[in-house]
C-alpha cells in the first residue's frame, strides 16, 4: 500500500474527570472509507475535533501526507485539505446556500462565480442543489448537500464525515454512499465516523473501534460480522429487548386530521394527521427530522393548542387543553431535547421531578409544593431506572446524556400514564442505556399504556413498535403492522429520496 | 397660536440636524446586534461620549479632536461591557443595564465645571455651489462635517455587511455562533470589535448633542435618545437603509414636537414633550409583528465547550 | 491563559461569596476613584459606610436608612420576580412616579375631609396606579411581542412629563402662591404616612416592604408560581412544557411589579417627600435594579442589599456635605457595584483554570 493520507500516533486529550482519547493511532489511506466507529462518548467527537483543528491534543502527533501536521484552527485544516461535514451541520438558516458555502472557504470567489461553481460541483456528484435559497427552507437531506459541497469545493485530500446518515432516508443514504464512492475513486480519503454497523459493512473499507478513549482494534468490516463489531464497541453482549405478547385494549389516543402550523419559522406545519392507537400498542412514528417530529410532540403535549376535535383522548376532544390538563387525564410526553425542554438544566433533579410531577404524584397541594415529597419521588426514578448521580440535590447538566434521559422518560414512566408519547428515547444514549429505555417502553405497554414513539432510528422502532408509519413533511403515511415491512418500503413511506430524482450520477 | 412663524426649510434642516445623534447611536447598535450581541447600554455610552468631547473640545478648543474624545470614550465603556459579556459571561441586559446607570453617573461626574460653559464652534461644511442652490442647499447641503460623516458611516456599514467578506463574518457570527465558531471565526474576538465600533458610534452621537445640536453641557442630556437608538434598530428590522429612514423619521418627530413648542400650540408643552417617546411605543408595536429579522443568536451567550 | 471552564453544576458557596466580593472590589475601586478626585479614600469609605451607622449622630441617620431602604426593596421585590422570569421591566421609576401620583391624586381629592378611609384608598389607588403603568409594557408584550425593555422604559419618561405636568397643573397647590407641586400631604392627617413610632424611621412603607420580602420569600420557595416563574427563567421551553402559560406570567409578574412600585411611589409621596413636586423622583426605580441584582434576585438578598444601597445614599449625602464628594461620584459607585458583581457571578457557574492557549 502507498504511504497514509493521514498518520495519527498516540493522541492524547483529557480534561478534567474524563480522558477523552487515549494514545490512539492509525492510518487512513488515499481512496478508502476509514470507518471510526464507537458509542456516545467513545471519543469519536474529540478525535475529529482534534485533526480538525478545533480541539488541540495534549500528547501525540499526527502526519498529513508526509508532513507533520499540528493544526491550531480550523483555517489551518482547511488550508491543509482537511475538511469536514458536521453531524449538526454548521450552517446559518438565514443566509442563502451560497453565503453558507462561502463562509466555509478560505477565498471564496465572487458570489455569482461561486454559484456557478457551485452549480458544476453538485451536478458532477448528484447532489442537486441551487446556491439562492435560503438554508432554513431546505430538508435535513439537502441541508447536508450544503456541507458537502461546501467540502469539495476546496478539493480535500481528506474528508471527513461525522453521522452523516443519521437524517436521510435509505433512499438518501444509498445516493450519499455513491457519491462518497466517488469521491474515493478519484483519491481522496475519507473518515466516516457512525454507529450504524449495517451502513459501515457495506461501504467502509477499513474500521477502527474505540472504546472509553481508547482504540480496541480496527478490521476490515467487510469481513467481521456486525456482531462482532457490536461487542468490539459495547465491551459485552447486549440483552434484545422482550416483547411479551399483550391483548389490545381499546382506543386510547386518536387524532383526526390535525393540522397545525409551526410556531418557529423554519419549522414544519403539520397536515391532516390522522392515527389511533390503542392500550397495550406501539405505534413508531419515523421520519428524517424536521419533518413535523418537535410539532406533532408539541401538540400532543399541549405546549401546541389545536381545534379540540383534532386530538382525542377516551373519546373526548382535548385539542384545546393545555400540558397540565392533559397530563391530569393521564396525557404524558417525553420530548426529544432534554436540556432545556424535558428538563431545566441548571435546576435540581428534584425541582426537575417536580417540572412534571406535581399533579399526578401528589407533589402540590393548593399551589403549595411539597418538597420533601418531590425528592422521594426523585430518588424513587433514579433508582428504579439506574439513573447514576450522587443525589437528587444535582444540576440536571450534570449528568451524562444517557443518564439524563432515563431519569426524564423514568420520570414520565413513573406516573403510570394512560398514553405516552416519547420523541428519540435513546438519541444520543449509549447502548446499555437504550436497552434499558426501550425495555421500559414495552413493560409500559404490557401494563397497558397506549404508547407513541417518535424516532428517527429505525431500528428501533422496527425492534418495539407493533406499527409503523413515517412522517414526511408534516404529512402521516399510511400506518402498517411492522412485521410485514421491508426497509425499502420504509424508505418510500419516508418520503424516499427528496429531489434525488433529477440526479445522475 | 402661530403657525406661520414655523419655516418649513429651516425645519428640515434641523430635522437633518435632530436625526444626526440618533443616526451614530444606532447604526452603531446595528452592528453590535448583527454580531449577535443586545448591548443596552448606549444611553450610558452616549452621554459619556457627550462629555468627554465637550471636555476635551473646550480645553483644546478643537471640536474635532473633541468628536475623536467622544469615539475614545464611548469604545472605553464599551469595552466595560464587552469584557462583562463577552470574557466573564454576564447577563447582556443586566450588563447593558449597568452601563447606562454607571455612564450616568460617570458622566455627571466629569460634568462638574461644565455647566454653563460654550464650546467651540463646529466647523460648518457648505459644499461650494451645492449649498448656494435654493432650498436644496439650505436643506441638504449646508451642514455640518458630522452630518454627513453619519450618513457616510451608515452607507459604509450598508456596504460592509453586503458585500464584504468581514460583514458575511459579522452576520455569520450573529446569525449562529456555534456554526461560525465551527467553522474556526473568533466569535469573541469578532463580538468585541463589533462592540467597542457601537460604543464610538454612541460616543460621537453624544458629542453631537453636547457640541452641535445644543450646544452645551447638562447632566442627562441625551434624554433617553439613546434607548430611542435601540427601537429605532428594531423598527429598521436591522437594516442600514432603515435605520437611516428611521432616524429621520423620528428627527422630524422631535423638529415638529420642538417646532410646536415654539409656536405655542395649545397643548401643555409636558404632553408635546411626551410625543418622542409615545410614537416609539407606537413604532415598536408595529414592527413588533415581524421578528424574523432579528439576528438569531442575539442576546445569547456564547461559551466554546469542547 | 486562563480559562472558564463550565461547572457541572452551580457552586453554592459562590452564590454567596459573590455578592461580598463584588462588595469589597467595588470599595476598593470607589476608594481609588475617591483618590482620584482628591479625598482621601479612607476617609471617603468610613463616612459613606460607618459614619451613618455608628458616628455620634448616628441616631439621626439610622431612621433614614430605614426611609431610603424601603422604597428600594418594595420595588427590587417586585423587580426580581420579573427578572428571575427573564422579563425585564425596567421601567419601575415610571410605575414608582404614576403611583405617587395616582395615590396622591386621591388624597388631594378629598382635602380637606378628615376621614380613616382615606388612607387606605390612597393605598389601593397608588398600587392600582403602578399596576396599569405596568400593564402597558405588560399587554403590549403579550398582545403584540413588543420589546417590555424599551416600552417599559420610554413610559418612564412619559411619567416624567406626566409629573410635570401634575406638578405645574392639576395637582398644583392653590394656596401655593404659583409655586409649582401640589399641598403638602405632611399637613393633612388623613393621607399622611407618618412614622408608626416618632423618630424611627419606621412607615407603612417599610411594614409593607418587610411583607414583600416574606410574601416573596414563600411564593419562590413553597409555591407553584414561585417555581413556574424561576423555571421560565432557567429554561422557557421547559415552563412551557411544564404547563406554564408565558403570556399569562409576563402578566402577573409586570402587574406585581407595578403595583409595588406604585406602592413605593404613594408611600413616598404621602410620607418622606409629602407633595407632588417636579423633582419628586430620584431614581429609586433604577437603583431597585442594582439592589435587585445584588440581592441575587432572592427576597432576603434584596433585604439586605436595599439597606446596603440605602447606606450609601445617605453615607453619599454626608460625605457631599463634609467632604464635597460629588453627588454623581455615588451614583458612579452604585455602578461599579453592579459591573462587579456581574464579573464576580461568572464564577457561579464556571471556573477559572490555567490552560495551554485553544482556539476561542
Amino acid at each position: 500500500m502507498t504511504a497514509p493520507v493521514l498518520s495519527i500516533k498516540g493522541l492524547t486529550k483529557a480534561y478534567p474527570g474524563v480522558v477523552a482519547n487515549s494514545d490512539v493511532s492509525f492510518d487512513v489511506y488515499a481512496g478508502e472509507v476509514h470507518a471510526l466507529l464507537g458509542e456516545n462518548g467513545a471519543g469519536k467527537s474529540t478525535l475529529v475535533k482534534m485533526i480538525y483543528g478545533l480541539v488541540q491534543p495534549d500528547a501525540g502527533t499526527m502526519t498529513l501526507e508526509g508532513k507533520p501536521y499540528a493544526p491550531t484552527e480550523p483555517r489551518a485544516a482547511r488550508a491543509a485539505g482537511v475538511a469536514m461535514v458536521f453531524q449538526h451541520f454548521s450552517l446559518f438558516d438565514a443566509m442563502n446556500v451560497a453565503e453558507n458555502i462561502a463562509l466555509g472557504m478560505e477565498n471564496p470567489p465572487r458570489l455569482a462565480d461561486l454559484a456557478g461553481r457551485i452549480r458544476d460541483v453538485s451536478e458532477t456528484y448528484g447532489l442537486p442543489l441551487d446556491p439562492f435559497r435560503i438554508v432554513g427552507d431546505l430538508s435535513a437531506g439537502e441541508r447536508q448537500r450544503v456541507e458537502i459541497i461546501r467540502c469539495l469545493l476546496q478539493d480535500p485530500r481528506l474528508l471527513i464525515m461525522d453521522e452523516p446518515t443519521s437524517v436521510l432516508t435509505p433512499q438518501e443514504v444509498e445516493i450519499l454512499f455513491l457519491t462518497l464512492r466517488k469521491l474515493t475513486a478519484e483519491g481522496v480519503a475519507i473518515l466516516y465516523i457512525s454507529h450504524k454497523l449495517e451502513e459501515i459493512r457495506t461501504l467502509c473499507d477499513t474500521a477502527t473501534i474505540l472504546r472509553l478513549g481508547k482504540k480496541v482494534a480496527t478490521c476490515t468490516p467487510s469481513e467481521t460480522t456486525a456482531r462482532e463489531l457490536a461487542e468490539m464497541m459495547v465491551g459485552t453482549v447486549l440483552h434484545t429487548p422482550e416483547r411479551s405478547g399483550r391483548a389490545l385494549g381499546e382506543v386510547a389516543l386518536e387524532l383526526r386530521g390535525l393540522s397545525l402550523r409551526s410556531p418557529s419559522a423554519f419549522g414544519c406545519a403539520l397536515k391532516d394527521i390522522s392515527l389511533s392507537v390503542r392500550q397495550g400498542e406501539v405505534l413508531g412514528l419515523g421520519g428524517v427530522a424536521g419533518n413535523g417530529q418537535d410539532e406533532l410532540l408539541g401538540a400532543l403535549s399541549g405546549e401546541l393548542r389545536s381545534a379540540p376535535d383534532m386530538v382525542r383522548m377516551h373519546d373526548q376532544p382535548v385539542g384545546m387543553l393545555g400540558p397540565m390538563e392533559r397530563r391530569r387525564i393521564g396525557l404524558l410526553c417525553a420530548p426529544e431535547e432534554r436540556l432545556g425542554h424535558a428538563a431545566a438544566p441548571d435546576m435540581s433533579l428534584t425541582e426537575n421531578a417536580m417540572l412534571t410531577g406535581s399533579q399526578r404524584e401528589g407533589l402540590e397541594r393548593r399551589g403549595f409544593l411539597d418538597w420533601g415529597r418531590a425528592q422521594s419521588f426523585a430518588e424513587a426514578i433514579i433508582t428504579r431506572f439506574d439513573v447514576r448521580t450522587p443525589g437528587a440535590a444535582n444540576a440536571a447538566r450534570s449528568l451524562s446524556g444517557g443518564n439524563l434521559q432515563k431519569f426524564v422518560i423514568g420520570r414520565e414512566v413513573m406516573q403510570r400514564p394512560e398514553v405516552l408519547v416519547v420523541n428519540q428515547p435513546t438519541w444520543g444514549v449509549d447502548a446499555s442505556a437504550a436497552a434499558a429505555i426501550r425495555q421500559a417502553l414495552l413493560d409500559l405497554a404490557a401494563g397497558g399504556t397506549a404508547l407513541v414513539v417518535i424516532s428517527q432510528d429505525l431500528d428501533e422502532l422496527m425492534e418495539i413498535a407493533d406499527r409503523f408509519g413515517a412522517l414526511n413533511e408534516g404529512r402521516l403515511s399510511a400506518i402498517r403492522p411492522t412485521s410485514e415491512l421491508s426497509i425499502d418500503e420504509i424508505g418510500l413511506m419516508m418520503g424516499g429520496a427528496h429531489d434525488m430524482a433529477v440526479a445522475h450520477v | 397660536m402661530d403657525l406661520s412663524s414655523i419655516n418649513l426649510v429651516l425645519l428640515l434642516a434641523s430635522l437633518m440636524v435632530a436625526a444626526t445623534p440618533l443616526l451614530l447611536a444606532a447604526i452603531g447598535e446595528l452592528v453590535v446586534e448583527r454580531a449577535g450581541v443586545l448591548n443596552l447600554g448606549v444611553e450610558g455610552m452616549m452621554i459619556t461620549g457627550a462629555i468627554c468631547g465637550f471636555a476635551i473640545s473646550v480645553n483644546t478648543g478643537n471640536p474635532l479632536l473633541g468628536v475623536v474624545a467622544a469615539a475614545l470614550g464611548g469604545a472605553a465603556l464599551a469595552l466595560v461591557f464587552a469584557a462583562l459579556t463577552q470574557l466573564a459571561l454576564a447577563n447582556q441586559v443586566a450588563s447593558g443595564l449597568g452601563l447606562t446607570l454607571f455612564g450616568l453617573g460617570l458622566s455627571a461626574l466629569i460634568g462638574q465645571g461644565y455647566q454653563g460653559v460654550r464650546p467651540p464652534s463646529f466647523p460648518r461644511l457648505s459644499i461650494p455651489g451645492l449649498s448656494d442652490l435654493p432650498v436644496v442647499g439650505r436643506i441638504l447641503f449646508s451642514h455640518d462635517l458630522m452630518v454627513y460623516f453619519g450618513l457616510l458611516v451608515v452607507a459604509a456599514v450598508w456596504f460592509m455587511l453586503k458585500y464584504t467578506r468581514a460583514g458575511l463574518i459579522l452576520r455569520a457570527v450573529g446569525e449562529n455562533h456555534d456554526a461560525a465558531h465551527a467553522l474556526g471565526y473568533k466569535v469573541k474576538r469578532i463580538r468585541i470589535m463589533a462592540i467597542l465600533f457601537g460604543g464610538a458610534c454612541a460616543g460621537m452621537g453624544g458629542a453631537y448633542i453636547s457640541l452641535i445640536r445644543v450646544p452645551q453641557w447638562t447632566e442627562g442630556m441625551t434624554a433617553g435618545i439613546g434607548w430611542i437608538a435601540l427601537a429605532l434598530v428594531v423598527f429598521a428590522s436591522w437594516k442600514p437603509w432603515r435605520v437611516l429612514l428611521g432616524a429621520y423619521l423620528f428627527g422630524g418627530v422631535t423638529v415638529i414636537q420642538l417646532n410646536l413648542q415654539a409656536a405655542g400650540v395649545a397643548i401643555p408643552v409636558e404632553y408635546l414633550a411626551m410625543s418622542p417617546y409615545l410614537i416609539t411605543i407606537l413604532v415598536l408595536v408595529i414592527m413588533s409583528a415581524d421578528k424574523s429579522k432579528a439576528p438569531a443568536s442575539l442576546g445569547r451567550i456564547f461559551h466554546a465547550s469542547r | 491563559m486562563l480559562k472558564l471552564e463550565k461547572r457541572p453544576q452551580p457552586s453554592q458557596a459562590w452564590i454567596y461569596l459573590a455578592p461580598l466580593v463584588a462588595v469589597i472590589a467595588t470599595m476598593i475601586a470607589g476608594g481609588a476613584l475617591f483618590a482620584i478626585l482628591g479625598k482621601d479614600p479612607l476617609v471617603a469609605i468610613r463616612t459613606i459606610f460607618y459614619d451613618p451607622l455608628f458616628s455620634e449622630f448616628a441616631f439621626f441617620y439610622r431612621p433614614q436608612l430605614l426611609v431610603k431602604g424601603a422604597p428600594l426593596v418594595l420595588i427590587a421585590i417586585g423587580l426580581s420576580l420579573g427578572f428571575r422570569a427573564g422579563i425585564w421591566n425596567i421601567g419601575a421609576e415610571g410605575q414608582y412616579i404614576v403611583g405617587a401620583l395616582t395615590g396622591a391624586g386621591v388624597g388631594l381629592a378629598f382635602y380637606p375631609l378628615e376621614g380613616w378611609f382615606i388612607f387606605p384608598l390612597m393605598v389601593m389607588a397608588g398600587a392600582l396606579g403602578g399596576w396599569a403603568w405596568a400593564m402597558i409594557p405588560a399587554v403590549l408584550k403579550v398582545r403584540f411581542g413588543t420589546n417590555e425593555i424599551l416600552v417599559s422604559l420610554m413610559l418612564v419618561y412619559v411619567a416624567e412629563q406626566l409629573l410635570a405636568s401634575m406638578a405645574l397643573g392639576l395637582m398644583k397647590n392653590p394656596q401655593g402662591f404659583g409655586f409649582p407641586g401640589s399641598r403638602n400631604l405632611q399637613q393633612y392627617p388623613s393621607a399622611h404616612n407618618a412614622e408608626l413610632i416618632a423618630g424611627s424611621g419606621m412607615h407603612w412603607g417599610v411594614v409593607a416592604a418587610l411583607i414583600a420580602v416574606i410574601f416573596a420569600y414563600v411564593l419562590l420557595t413553597r409555591h407553584i408560581l414561585g417555581f413556574h416563574i424561576r423555571l421560565t427563567g432557567e429554561a422557557p421551553r421547559a415552563a412551557r412544557f411544564a404547563g406554564v402559560n408565558p403570556a399569562r406570567l409576563v402578566l402577573i409578574c409586570l402587574g406585581l411589579a407595578g403595583a409595588l412600585a406604585g406602592l413605593a411611589g404613594m408611600f413616598e409621596v404621602s410620607g418622606p417627600a409629602g407633595r407632588v413636586s417636579i423633582d419628586f423622583n430620584v431614581g429609586y426605580g433604577f437603583t431597585a435594579i442594582i439592589v435587585a441584582f445584588l440581592g441575587r434576585l432572592h427576597p432576603v438578598g434584596i433585604l439586605l442589599a436595599g439597606l446596603l444601597m440605602a447606606l450609601t445614599y445617605i453615607g453619599g449625602e454626608i460625605a457631599q456635605s463634609r467632604l464635597g464628594l460629588p453627588a454623581a461620584a455615588i451614583q458612579m459607585f452604585q455602578g461599579m457595584l453592579l459591573f462587579f458583581l456581574l464579573a464576580v457571578d461568572v464564577l457561579t457557574n464556571y471556573r477559572l483554570r490555567l490552560a495551554r492557549r485553544e482556539v476561542a
